[in-house]
């Protein structure tokens, strides 16, 4: 039988506000445990949360790039549970009435194709505190640094069919809150994590299966993996005659393999309710308006816009636009070397490598896009051959300083000086007479030959079409063959 | 001394008849003297108040401070005071002292009043007899064997006693005004929104309101005064003005309409206490008053709902008492399950377990709509009664409790027969509006209450009904016999 999956995510995205969602308290990671958590982030009693108008507006901003509703009037609500990091015993969400509904997001796939995900909602909530074992013997240990921390949670429609799209999903939105400098979208430091519902039917089905949900993937590559373990756990369940249990499963990167964690019947009971410390949340038309003054330009726009001005297809257009920083610095080196070809090749090809290499983002790259430019400006003017820009590039990345210094200091001029080059090929076509005659006898192949000795004679650097062109005429007249 | 009201006793401290110094250690005798009779008191802060008295006498002496710089005065134990303890009755915060200043606390410190120490009250304000402390019941001082009414049962008795001249209470179904009534005192439940909530320790958060209790209306005033006004760390609270309320206590009551629902009157009611109202009516009405019968339909739904949304609150705001970062924890627990279970088992009382449970019943999925959502469609009904009788009149006159005080442990058996004694002041704090208790009389040696109800913010309305008729009478004048 052939199976179909169906995919929804649940994403929860930390807001990059500087001070907590319902506190002052600072939220930058990786300070000293329980060192960034007030009165309030500690449920103290008495104490009272207060709404970060940042958050909300943060949460606005991705309303309108999702072309989602910005409810006027939404509501927070307590999700009660007993959990030694939730210092109040409940969680502050939204539950029946979130502040954002009724999105989309576009998806590329495979050959130009674009496909359209439904958003169904979006929430403001709290995050928890973490539980601490490892280093401690006996008991667990709390770190409350993170209570608090204001986090939106985007619950997609079950759209997606696969893994891929599923992952393609999940890189869009990571790019989207980046763009629009609502979440640095760390996932190692857990500003974005992934929640994946699950469910197989048979092809043609209109009914959803039961699903499962796989909690907290924080990786692409995991949650890619994941989807598909669970996708085959459940057609091998389904056609062995068994049934998939609504549950909650965990991803155990070790051995990639989702485990159960907790059944439906196990599930608690949240005893949602509407917070009464909190007044609904009241967004005014004038506060959109506002906030729509500060969108960017969104990856969609930005795409279409590499695609009619600079000429690429779509598929550099969609690598180049992937982060508002590599679209940015993509744009700075294209306008400093006025070729967006070339800029582009640079950029996806030698730079990506190298940044991916030493494992660092565009934005901590050690070569700017200005030097960038220039080292290409320097191509476009046949100063450079382009593999000696790449020693160049390689120079420059290693703080040997820009392109016209490593050029003089390393002595990488390029050799378009017609005369200086006629006295090196005369010394290469001296030093082999017998490829000179078989050449000239019409072994047309030894081009390549000559060439390569002529290129090695001078370091490389020697402008290749002229060198072609002198051996050629010094070669005696014979056809270039391609 | 002790017999001055917070008026009388500012104009001493004024006129340097006596310091804040001789007044709060007269406070403190009393308390050491007679208080082991009462149990009004959790602790007794006399370092910090002589202190404050200090303080507040050198401002006198640089010819600063206002109409409270040096009274001294008690905190019920449910708001949070810098280091001093706050055990909001319960054994699970026995071992508590927090690490600021409620704002009502902030807010009276500020206005140079003396904190000599903190009331004994009901577990977590669950109670209305403060027979649900950890620390035992107060004891009523108009007869020993009475209880003084609850939550705010110890800041009651204080006021009555003359062991200080004002106390603060909170009230989030009659817990300032009945142990007002019961005592013999005045009491003060201001608009939901008028006084922050920050710092008090939360039983049931929309219904919770901090408040003045003290002898005389003028006093309560005072107190508000100080007590009210907007505070960004509560977002439920109001910025609104403050009004200057002692200013306006004195206006004639003439042109006033003053409604008395039939509701509150019926039966329920104890022939003795609804003789008492009676006799407070033709008072009003002497004073001018206009009075006329009025109908608020829905009341007698107010007692149910109260103990749907109530106890679903403090169900969930109660959960931070885990043991995991402050309070009790029981002794070695086996697990994290062990030390959930036993921590709030052994640290919490039998009715605020009865309230938890009753909460996490009603809140439960299945089981929401029919009673948590029900609750607050009849909410809003009882809070559109008042709002039509508003049109109207200008007040609502009633009894605040259908009995005078009961006996010690006549109740606690019947949690049923228990909560009813809040049945005419529970609707206000549904419908999130001020009232007032002022002592009414006495049955067979009790005292009686009656409650003044107006719109919201209309506090200044009610103070100078409050206050006029307080002119005309004299029983918040009474001292209990042994505390003269």
């Amino acid at each position: 039988m052939d199976w179909e999956a169906v995919i929804g995510l649940e994403i929860h995205i930390q807001l990059a506000t500087k001070t907590k969602i319902f506190s002052g308290a600072a939220t930058a990671y990786g300070a000293a445990p329980n060192t960034q958590a007030c009165a309030i982030d500690l449920g103290m009693p008495g104490v009272l949360p207060v709404l970060n108008e940042q958050a909300v507006r943060m949460a606005v901003k991705l309303g309108l790039a999702l072309g989602a509703t910005i409810a006027p009037r939404s509501v927070f609500a307590r999700k009660n549970y007993f959990y030694p990091d939730l210092p109040k015993g409940y969680q502050i969400s939204q539950y029946e009435l979130p502040v954002v509904a009724d999105g989309e997001l576009n998806i590329e796939l495979d050959g130009g194709v674009s496909k359209r995900i439904g958003i169904i909602r979006a929430h403001l909530e709290e995050d928890a505190g973490k539980s601490l074992h490892e280093g401690f013997e006996q008991v667990t240990a709390i770190d409350l640094n993170r209570a608090g921390t204001p986090l939106i949670e985007v619950v997609s429609a079950p759209d997606m069919r696969s893994a891929k799209e599923a992952v393609a999903y999940m890189k869009k939105l990571h790019s989207l809150v980046r763009y629009l400098e609502i979440s640095d979208g760390n996932m190692q430091e857990g500003s974005f994590r992934c929640d994946a519902n699950i469910s197989v039917r048979p092809l043609g089905e209109q009914r959803l299966g039961t699903r499962t949900e796989v909690k907290n993937v924080n990786s692409f590559r995991f949650v890619e993996r994941a989807i598909n373990y669970e996708i085959q756990r459940q057609i091998e369940l389904l056609e062995a005659g068994g049934e998939v249990v609504q549950e909650t499963r965990l991803f155990d990167t070790s051995r990639n393999e989702t485990r159960s964690m907790r059944t439906k019947e196990e599930a608690n009971d949240y005893r949602y309710f509407p917070d009464p410390d909190l007044l609904p949340l009241e967004i005014e038309p004038a506060l959109i308006e506002e906030v729509r003054k500060t969108l960017p330009e969104l990856p969609d726009a930005k795409r279409e816009r590499f695609m009619r001005d600079y000429g690429l297809d779509a598929y550099d257009s969609t690598v180049l636009t992937a982060s508002r920083a590599l679209a940015d610095y993509f744009e700075a080196v294209a306008a400093r070397c006025a070729d967006a070809k070339l800029a582009g090749n640079w950029v996806m090809g030698e730079l990506a490598g190298a940044l991916n290499k030493a494992g660092l983002d565009i934005t901590e790259a050690p070569v700017s896009s200005e030097m960038l430019g220039v080292l290409l400006q320097r191509i476009k003017d046949n100063t450079l051959s382009g593999k000696i820009a790449k020693e160049v590039f390689e120079a420059m990345w290693n703080g040997e300083g820009g392109a016209d210094a490593v050029i003089e200091q390393r002595g990488l001029k390029q050799l378009t000086d017609r005369s200086a080059l006629e006295a090196v090929i005369e010394e290469v076509i001296a030093a082999n007479p017998n490829q000179a005659q078989q050449y000239r006898a019409g072994k047309e192949k030894l081009l390549g030959f000559f060439v390569g000795q002529v290129m090695k004679a001078t370091k490389g650097q020697a402008h290749p079409q002229l060198v072609n062109e002198l051996l050629q005429e010094k070669l005696g007249g014979c056809k270039i063959i391609e | 001394m002790h017999k001055k009201t917070i008026a009388q006793l500012a104009a001493g401290l004024r006129s340097g008849d006596f310091t804040s110094i001789e007044l709060t250690q007269a406070c403190l005798e009393r308390i050491r003297r007679l208080d082991s009779k009462l149990n009004a008191f959790i602790t007794v802060s006399e370092e910090q108040a002589l202190a404050a008295a200090q303080t507040a006498d050198s401002t006198r002496a640089a010819g600063r401070g206002g109409a409270l710089t040096g009274i001294p005065i008690a905190h019920k134990d449910i708001f949070c005071t810098q280091g001093v303890k706050t055990s909001c009755g319960s054994r699970m915060l026995d071992n508590f002292i927090a690490p600021y200043d409620a704002h009502v606390v902030e807010r009276l410190k500020a206005a140079g009043a003396v904190m000599v120490g903190k009331t004994n009250m009901d577990e977590f304000a669950m109670g209305s007899s403060n027979e649900t402390s950890f620390f035992g019941p107060v004891h009523n001082p108009w007869v020993d064997t009475a209880v003084p009414g609850g939550s705010s049962g110890g800041s009651a008795a204080a006021v009555a006693a003359r062991l200080v001249p004002a106390a603060t209470g909170t009230d989030t179904g009659g817990s300032i005004r009945q142990p007002a009534a019961l005592c013999g005192i005045s009491g003060l439940k201001p608009t939901y929104g008028r006084v922050s909530r920050y710092g008090m320790i939360a039983f049931a958060s929309s219904l919770d309101q901090g408040g003045p209790m003290a002898r005389t209306v003028e006093d309560l005033a005072w107190l508000l005064e100080v007590m009210a006004g907007f505070d960004p760390r509560d977002s439920t609270c109001v910025e609104r003005p403050v009004p200057r309320y002692a200013a306006g206590i004195d206006a004639p009551l003439t042109g006033l309409t003053i409604g008395l629902p039939k509701e509150y009157f019926g039966a329920g009611l104890s022939p003795a206490v609804g003789d008492l109202i009676q006799a407070a009516i033709e008072v009003v009405r002497r004073l001018g008053a206009q009075i006329k019968e009025i109908s608020l339909p829905n009341s007698h739904l107010a007692v149910p709902v109260y103990y749907v949304i109530a106890p679903a609150e403090a169900s969930s705001n109660l959960s931070r008492y885990d043991g995991v970062r402050y309070g009790y924890r029981c002794i070695q627990p086996r697990d994290l399950e062990d030390m959930y279970e036993r921590t709030r088992g052994e640290g919490f009382g039998a009715e605020v377990k009865r309230r938890i449970m009753v909460g996490t019943y009603v809140l439960s999925a299945g089981y929401y709509d029919a009673y948590y959502l029900k609750a607050q469609q009849v909410r809003r009904m009882i809070r559109d009664d008042f709002i039509r009788a508003f049109e109207e009149v200008d007040v609502i006159l009633g009894p605040t409790a259908p009995t005078a005080a009961f006996d010690l442990g006549e109740k606690t058996s019947d949690p049923v027969q228990m909560y009813l004694s809040d049945i005419y002041t529970i609707a206000v704090n549904l419908a999130g509006l001020p009232a007032l208790s002022i002592p009414a009389g006495f049955a067979a040696g009790r005292p009686v209450g009656l409650q003044l109800i107006s719109n919201f913010f209309a506090e200044e309305r009610l103070l100078n009904v409050g206050h006029r008729y307080q002119q005309e009478t004299d029983w918040h004048a009474r001292i209990p016999p042994g505390y003269e």
